[in-house]
This record gives C-alpha cells, structure tokens and sequence, in this order.
C-alpha cells in the first residue's frame, strides 16, 4: 500500500496554530454586552471593524475600572448578514444574558433579530444598519443606530444634484440589495421631484467581473451625472470602465462608497466622484484617540463604520453608567436623555432612536482624500 | 447601429474572461467528471500570489516587464502546485466511490481556500495595481475596448489553441483523452491515470492562475470572495458548449457575454443574470449535451 | 503489505511538511497590503516554523487514518467498530429494544426546551426544518438520483407563500379582528400544494436532461426565482422581504419570544415526524421502487416498463412539497424573510446534508441535516476560523465516510439457502 496521501488537516491545524489570536477573558461578574454582525462570510469586511471598535472601547472602559465597579465583556456573535442566522444570533446572545446589544450590521439579519430584542426587551443599538422603516415604523422602540437613515442621505443627495451640480438627466444603478436599492429609489423619487429626468434606472449584479454593458447603456441614454446605490467594490469597477470609456460626468454614491478602501482600490479613477457620507469628524480629537488605539492594537487602518461603532458602544455604555443599572426602561431613557462626547461629536438619540448631533454631508475625492463639501 | 458593436464588443470581452475560467473547469470535467467547485478558488489564489509577489518585486525595484513575468510565472506555479495538492488530498481518495462525495469534497475545499485566503490575507478589498501594457494605437478606439480586453481576448486564443493541439497530438493529451472515455480501459492498457488526472489539475490550475493575473488587473480589484461568483458563471459556460469540449468552453462563454451584454444593453440588467439562465436553458432543450458537446449514447 | 521502516515515514512526512512551507508560504508568510496603488508586503516569519511543524504532524496523522480507513475498507466484517456495529445492530433489531429507545428519544426531544433554553431551542427549530429540507431532496436525490442544486428556490416558494399571505391577507384578518396566527395554519398546506406545482412545472422541461446537465438547469432555476422575489419590486417586498410576519396561533395567546420558540419546536417536530413517516411510506411504495431502479438506470428501468416521465415528475413534486412546508415553519421562526435566504449557497448546504449524511438513508440524511446546522453554531466560539474549520471537517467527513455517515442499506432478498443478489 503505497499511498502518499498529504493533508488536508494541514490546512486547519496550520491556521488554527498560526492564526489563533489571543482572547482575553475577563472575570465574572460582569455587565455582557451582546456584538452582533457579519463576522465571517462576503460582507465581513464589514462587520469585523465593529467587532474592533466594541473591544477598543470596553478595553478603555475595563482599564478605568469598569461601569459602577462592574467589568464590561462582549459576547460576539456572528450572522454573515443572513436573517436566519440573525435570529440564531440574536437568540443566542439573549441566553447569554446580555444586557444590549451593539449591531447588528445589515438592515436585514437587524429587522430578523429585532423580533426577538424587542420581545426580550434588550436596547439594540446598530452602527450601520440605515434602513428608514426601523426607525421611523415605531415597530422597534429598543431599537437606536448611530447613524442617520438612507432617506436623509437620499434627499441630501438629491438636492446635492439639482442644486449644486445642477444635473438635468441622470442614471440612477444599485446593486439590488435592501441597502443599494433602497438609496437609488429615494434618489429617484427626489430628484424626479426636483424635476429631474431619470433616465435610467437598473440594477446591476454585484461581484461580476465586468459592467462594460452598463456602462455602454450610460453612455447611450446621454445622461449628464449617473447615482450609484451599493456598496464600493461596485462602484470602483463602475468608475474605472467609465473613464476608461471616456465618459467624465459627474458620479454620485451613497456611504457604502464613502470609505477610504474605496478611494485604494479605484485609485486615480476615484478622483471627483461625490459621496453622502456620515459628517467627516477625523478631525475631532476622540475620532484621532480612536484611530490611532486602532492602529496600536490590531496594526492596521480601521474599516467602514469603525467610528459609528465606537460611537454606539460609547453611548451605551455611557447610558447604562447614567442609568446606575441595566434596566431595560432606564438604558433607553438614559440614551435619549444624555448627551455623550464620542468620536461622531456631542451626540444622543432622539424619541425614534435617531442620532442626534451628526449627519450626513456631501464629499468629493480630491487629490486621494475625501474632503466635505461645505 | 454604433451602440450594438458596442455591447457586442463588451459581450465578447465579457465573454472572454468567462473564457479563461471555463477552460480548467471544462477540462477537469471532461477528464473526472468533477464539477471542481474549488476550481474558482484556485483564480482568486492565482490572483492573490501575483499580487504578493508583483508587489514584492516592484518595490524592489524591477522593472515592469519583469515584474509582470515573474508575478505571472510564480502565481501559475503556485496555483498549479494549489490544484496538484488539492486534487491529492480532497479528491483522489474519493475516486471510485459515489460522485456526489467528490462533489461535496470540492465544495468543502472551496470552502476552506476562501477561509483560508481571508484569514491569512485580508477581508478588505485590495487594488490590483496592473502591469500589463497599455497600447496608444488603441486610444480612439476607447468607447469600444481597451488593453486590458484586448489582451485577454487574446489570450483565450491562444490558450484555447494550445490546449486543443496539446490534447489532439501530444502523448499526455492522448494518455488524458483515453482516461476521458474510460478510465478503467486506460489503465488495463498501461496509462498511468493517476499521473493524467495530476496533470490535468496542474494545467487546469494554471489557467485559472492566467485568468486571476488577467481578470484581476482588467477589474483592478481582488478579494477572497471573487472566485465563488466566478466559478459559477464559468461552470454555466462550461455546460453552455458543451462540457467537457474545449473550444465548447469558450463558444459557450461567447454565447453567455453576448447574451449578457445585449440583455443588459437593449433590455435591462436587473435580469442580466436571468438572460444568461434562460439562454442556457433554451439551449439544453433543444442540444441537452451543450452546444459543442458529443452526445453520449446510452448503454445498459 | 511489507512493513514500513517508521524512518521512511518520518522522512515522507518531512517532505511533505517542506512542501507545505512552500506551497504556503506566499499566503501564510507574505501579507500584501496595497496603499495608493503600489502593492507593499510585510513579512511574517515567525508563521513559518508553525507551518512546517503543523504540516509534518498533520501528513503523519493523515497517513494513519487513511491506511486505517484502507483497513476498514477491505476487511467488511472485522475490525472492533465492525464488531460493536453487528452487535449493536442485533441488539437494535429486538423489537422491544428499539420502541423503548425510540421511546426514550422522544421523551428527550420533548424535554430538551426545557433544559437548554431559548438559544438552543431556536437551532433545533433552525435544525428541524433542514431535516425536512434533506428529507425532502433525499427524495430526488436519494431515490430518483436526480441531482438538484436549486432546491432552495421551493424551499422559497413556502418561505414566500406565508409571507405573501401576511401582507395581503394578513390586514384584513388583523381589521377583522382574526388573529393572524391562523395564516400560519392556512398557509402550510398551501404551500405544500403551491410548492408541489412549481416542482411538476419546472421539471416539465428538464425531463430530457440527466446528469450534472439537470444539475445546473436546477441551479438555473433556483436563481431565477431568486431574481424574480428581488426584482418584483413591491408586490415581494423585493430585495427588502417581507418583516414581522406572525408566529403561528396558539389559541389566541400573544406569546413571549421563549414560549413561541417552544411552540415553534412543537410544531417542527411534528412536522418532522410526519414527515419521516411519510417518506418511509414512499420509499417502500411501488413509486418508491419505481424511483429506485430509475436512479440505478433510466434506460434499463423505461425497458422494464416503468414510465419514466411520470416518476421524475413525481420525484420533483414530492421533493419540492417538503420544501414548501419547511419554508413555512422557517417564515414563522424568523418572522423576516428576504430573497438572500434562498441562494444557491443554500441549496448546496441541504444537499452536503443529504450526501454526508447518506444519500437514500433516511436515518443519516436526518443525521446530515442536524449535524450540518448545529456544527456552525457550535463552532461559533472558534469565531473567525468557524468558517474554515466547518470546510475542514466536511472535506474530512466525506473523505472518511464517502458513502455518508450512515449509509444506505439495501433491503436484502435471501434465497433459501443462497446468498441473495447484493
């Protein structure tokens, strides 16, 4: 029997052994935050930063002592952004006794694990998920995001069009996603409004490797400005066969694109192109304390949402800290009451669960950078 | 009239990068009748080294041209090293038992490549800076193709064209035909059929490393995700001409651009992928073995 | 088989472990990170030692369990494990032996709610339905042999049915003061018979097709009702779904989200002990039999007789029926649904349940299904690497048990005093 079998454990044993990091493990007892998102799967890019900012900020927490004497620890629970495991997630972390809740990340798997928060009555508080209805519905009274929802970026965005760029006919595409869509329609429905003209209005596949056909139809239809409404893999793949066909008009997007991974990728092909973005606070002293923790802790640049993360773990703690407790009624109470200093500004959360004290602004990628447009 | 030689220009371009991939996968189909989900994985690996290493070189200084080769050779090799040990461990000790096993196999393996790859590299989504040349004769001709197409067109070409002469009249292309049709026969009449399938992962592992070098650089992006959709699509070409037919592959793939470009051009994209099933199975139904594909008869 | 010198082995294992430190090293040592357009690569030497000590442990332990496996393989009977299977097995056959362990079974599946929790509750239920799912594409793949690789586009169709009914229905019964948890009674038979349709309607054209060319017209398929639920716009929800759908009534109470799991838990049991039952009834039917000798060989079964357009029909609706309840029971427990539920990726999952659990047995099909859903949820404590090491233990299962984890057995017809035809 001569069999020279290699193996395939190799793989697993050899990435477990190098890999495996290294995982604090704090003392009981303690107050158990519940970190929900895509931790794995094709949107893990992301929800991983969320996961980082919610560490960072408990680290800070722990170091000063903890809330009233109580170290904080995080249950982190992964979803791949699917709403059957989101509901797996969120049952899960309600076992865990955990007292709220950071995510989740998409507005999908959050509106699948709202259900089960709201019933277990457990504060949720979502750095990215910008679906209008969670809010807006009432449906979700724990729920709170820190960040503003897609018809606010819409209508910014839609303004932005008419009033600045002064675009008469325009191709709105979207990646036919709950997030990418949903943006294009409420472009769509304001900028028509607006009395624009929308000439075209598609949704294109994402991942695929090429968009020439679109982006021939673009140059076709003769539209002065085109709106993309997705996420920046897309977007950067848009741009590039664009302008490699000659076409400069003007290229709008929505916050999916405002991230610097974006302006990487696209390289030189990214320079003009316009975001709606969350306000630019870079420049605010706790967005630098935050970054640079980042980039001590885990050597690297932090990824999309990373501040609005920070932020809402911030403000939750802050809350049940204020709260003296973690009753359900107090924590929310104390969210919409307090007003926290985080890396987002001076914020707090309004009766719906909006944030209160940071918007969206327009930008424009000058030069590498993405620099607000006042 | 000038807009339809556009989208079919972007079709054929579209449909050549189907192309590059359809080729490993129809061949190991046609060799193990494997439906190699791994095979898509393999592209996005061979992508990935030529990145790592055109990156290492360039900062050290060596020229363009140079960095392009080296970064294409070691990335072939690498993946073509990825499809042998691949094929070794996850694959052979499943032959001559159930096919479905092999295919979970395959599935499971692609599984572990992308984990592997996000977790070894990065979540995030890289540029791929190109070094493949730009030609200026090109430039008015802009709105219709670039480079980049251009190179890749050709180069299914000639890859197309080397592998039918490889498999019609080299000893291994023979030894690998007569595994295809049977592979029980081939080893009664002393081909090594161990060292055939090895063979035709490595080369079919090296394709895809030629298509990750050159679809990458045409998308200017990679990720760990990108072979998943690619492979699929790719398997969808295979079928489309024929499985298991070379020139299949790539007429199968032609077919799936045009189809694509010309649906999304006159009609709308929110379907485009849906033209490309329909067309597949309009096609089935009136050729169920593809369009290029032998029919096979039955036999009891 | 001469006896190895373990120094021979030794030195395989040391070059397969250079080999690995090779292969791996671009990805493992070299990680790439690209600013501004110029690829920059930082070096991770302290990976390489690791790779190489992993990979000589792993070829050495990979070596054993593969002649272990080559043993078992050739010697049928013997072998410890061989031994203890018989036994059991003839302990297993005494009729009182296996009602009280089925017994006990049960009564453990009643309890277990009521000592795990919710979490745990909620990935049985999770669990369950992709029992039903196997149970229902071990149908078509099991018995008829007809790989179908969008299965999850019935599984779809029931998921939506309920949907649908809530928001088109659902207003009114809420303004006429009917509880909407009815809709959930209403709509899991409908979604059985409307699941069963699309199942007779889609294999009407794919009758010719055999093989891996049926395969990709399934994947085909799959794909196209997913893309019609994301672009239909309003009428589906589109890309949004369909939010809050109602949990199933229970006699008019509002239940708490702990309690409606349990209820929820209830209700797939049932479900899946129906249909456990029913697919037994069907594998012994004459269709049953008809199917089989279908899978084993279409041509050689039309000359027998039996006709062949008829039975992959029936194959596809009987599959695509069991998918159409799971999507219900699924609707209910996430009371969210949206059309990246039901991807191809999906469909894959439920078939490596079927083929690791066994294709054709229905004890490991049950088996696969549990396995496959609860081992990622288990596994969520390895974090980021879950993902990996699930890729890794599939690969290992089947590589190990590539006939699944239970396999099929065939009924054996004894000859008085000779061996029956295998």
């Amino acid at each position: 029997m001569k069999r020279r079998n290699m193996v395939l454990v190799v793989f697993a044993m050899v990435s477990l052994l190098v890999l495996s990091g290294t995982q604090g493990v704090f003392a009981a007892p303690t107050i158990k935050i519940g970190v929900a998102g895509a931790f794995t799967g094709d949107l893990a890019s992301y929800g991983l930063p969320t996961v980082n900012a919610a560490k960072l900020v408990v680290k800070d927490i722990n170091d000063k002592g903890g809330i009233n004497g109580q170290k904080v620890e995080l249950i982190i629970e992964d979803d791949q952004c699917k709403p059957e495991l989101a509901t797996n997630a969120a049952a899960k972390l309600v076992s865990a006794k955990v007292v709220a809740v950071i995510g989740h990340i998409c507005s999908g798997a959050t509106k699948a694990a709202l259900g089960i928060y709201k019933d277990s009555k457990l504060v949720t508080i979502s750095p990215s998920a910008t679906n209008p209805p969670l809010t807006q519905s009432g449906e979700y009274p724990n729920f709170f995001r820190t960040i503003a929802p897609d018809d606010a970026q819409a209508k910014l965005a839609a303004n932005f069009l008419t009033k600045t760029l002064k675009l008469k006919k325009i191709a709105v595409l979207h990646d036919k996603g709950d997030y990418g869509k949903g943006f294009a329609e409420l472009v769509k429905q304001y900028a028509e409004e607006n009395g624009v003209t929308v000439a075209l209005f598609e949704g294109i596949n994402p991942g695929a490797p090429d968009y020439s056909a679109v982006v021939n139809k673009i140059g076709n239809a003769k539209v002065d400005g085109v709106v993309w409404g997705g996420y920046h893999p897309e977007a950067s793949k848009l741009v590039q066969q664009m302008k490699d066909k000659g076409m400069n008009i003007p290229f709008l997007s929505d916050d999916g694109v405002k991230d610097n991974t974006f302006i990487e990728v696209a390289g030189k092909y990214a320079e003009g192109v316009y975001a709606t973005g969350p306000t630019d606070t870079s420049t605010n002293p706790l967005a630098i304390k935050a970054i640079t923790d980042h980039k001590k802790e885990f050597g690297a640049e932090p990824g999309a949402f990373f501040l609005n993360a920070y932020a809402a773990a911030q403000a939750l703690l802050n809350a049940i800290a204020k709260a003296g407790s973690t009753d359900y009624n107090k924590i929310v109470a104390a969210l919409q009451s307090e007003y926290v200093d985080t890396p987002l500004g001076h914020i707090s959360f309004d009766k719906r669960g909006d944030i209160i004290g940071f918007g969206f602004s327009v930008f424009q990628v000058q030069n590498g950078k993405y620099v607000e447009l006042k | 009239m000038e807009y339809f030689l556009k989208l079919f220009l972007s079709g054929t371009a579209k449909g050549s990068i189907y192309a590059l991939i359809a080729l490993g996968y129809t061949m190991v189909y046609g060799i193990v009748q494997l439906i190699n989900f791994a095979h898509g994985e393999i592209y996005m690996i061979g992508g990935f080294t030529a990145l790592i290493f055109g990156g290492f070189f360039f900062s050290k200084g060596m020229p363009v041209g140079l960095v392009l080769l080296f970064s294409v050779l070691l990335s072939i090799m690498y993946a073509a090293a990825f499809g042998f040990t691949v094929e070794k461990i996850a694959y052979r000790p499943l032959r001559g038992k159930p096919r479905l096993s092999a295919l979970i196999s395959a599935i499971g393996v692609s599984m572990v490549l992308q984990n592997f790859v996000l977790l070894s590299q990065t979540e995030k989504f890289l540029a791929f800076p190109s070094y493949l040349p730009e030609f200026k004769w090109l430039q008015p001709y802009k709105e219709y193709i670039n480079s980049t197409q251009l190179i890749i067109l050709g180069v299914t070409a000639v890859i197309m064209v080397l592998l039918t002469l490889l498999i019609k009249f080299t000893r291994i292309g023979k030894a690998m035909r007569a595994t295809a049709q049977d592979m029980h026969m081939a080893q009664l009449v002393g081909v090594d059929i161990n060292q055939v399938i090895s063979v035709t992962f490595i080369i079919g592992s090296a394709l895809a490393a030629i298509g990750g070098v050159l679809i990458c650089s045409y998308m200017g992006q990679i990720n760990y995700y990108i072979g998943f959709i690619a492979g699929i699509k790719a398997f969808v070409a295979a079928v489309l001409g024929g499985i298991g037919s070379i020139p299949g592959a790539v007429l199968g793939s032609f077919v799936l651009g045009w189809t694509e470009s010309l649906g999304t051009g006159y009609i709308s994209s929110d379907y485009e992928d849906a033209f490309a099933f329909i067309i597949l199975i309009v096609i089935l139904l009136i050729k169920p073995d593809g369009i290029l594909g032998r029919t096979q008869r039955q036999k009891v | 088989m001469k006896p190895r010198s373990i120094l021979e082995d030794i030195g395989k294992s040391l070059t397969i472990a250079v080999w690995f430190m090779v292969l791996l090293f671009p990805l493992m040592v070299m990680k790439v990170n690209v600013t501004r357009g110029v690829a920059q690569v930082q070096f991770r030497w302290n990976l390489l030692p690791f790779v190489g000590i992993a990979a000589f442990v792993l070829s050495y332990l990979w070596k054993i369990a593969l002649e272990w496996r080559e043993r078992r393989g050739n010697d049928k009977s013997g072998g410890v494990f061989g031994k203890i299977k018989t036994l059991g097995g003839a302990y297993f056959a005494k009729p009182a032996v296996r009602t009280s362990s089925l017994v006990a079974l049960l009564a453990f599946a009643i309890a277990y709610p009521f000592l795990f929790g919710m979490y745990h509750t909620n990935v049985m239920i999770t669990a369950f339905i992709y029992v039903i799912l196997a149970l229902g594409l071990n149908i078509v793949v099991g018995l008829g042999g007809l790989l179908n690789l969008g299965y999850a586009a019935f599984f779809g169709v029931g998921a939506y049915t309920y949907g649908l009914m809530w928001k088109y229905v659902g207003p009114s019964f809420v303004a006429s003061g009917i509880d909407p948890g009815w809709l959930f009674w209403i709509s899991l038979p409908m979604a059985g018979i409307i699941a069963t349709l699309f199942g007779i309607l889609l294999s009407l054209p794919v009758l010719r097709l055999r093989g891996d060319y049926l395969a990709i017209i399934t994947l085909a398929f799959g794909e196209i009702f997913r893309m019609v639920m994301q672009n239909s716009g309003n009428f589906t929800g589109g890309a949004t779904g369909i939010s809050l759908i109602p949990r199933p009534w229970f006699f008019g109470q509002k239940l708490p989200p702990t309690k409606a799991a349990i209820y929820i838990y209830f209700i797939a049991i049932v479900l899946v002990i129906l249909t456990i039952f029913v697919v037994r009834r069907i594998e012994d039917s004459r269709v049953g039999r008809a199917l089989e000798a279908m899978r084993e060989d279409e041509v050689a079964c039309e000359a027998m007789g039996i006709n062949l357009v008829k039975n992959k029909l029936i194959t596809f609706a009987l599959g695509a029926f069991w998918a159409g309840i799971a999507g219900v029971v699924m609707a209910a427990q996430t009371t969210y649904i949206n059309p990246d539920s039901f991807t191809l990726w999906e469909s894959i999952i439920i078939l490596m349940a079927v083929v690791i659990g066994g294709t054709g047995s229905i004890p490991g099909v049950i088996g696969g299904a549990i396995l496959l859903k609860l081992l990622p949820e288990y596994f969520r404590a390895l974090a980021q690497y879950r993902m990996l090491i699930y890729g890794i233990a599939m690969v290992l299962v089947i590589i190990f048990k590539p006939d699944g984890l239970i396999p099929r057995k065939r009924k054996q017809y004894t000859f008085e005093g000779k061996e029956g035809a295998k």
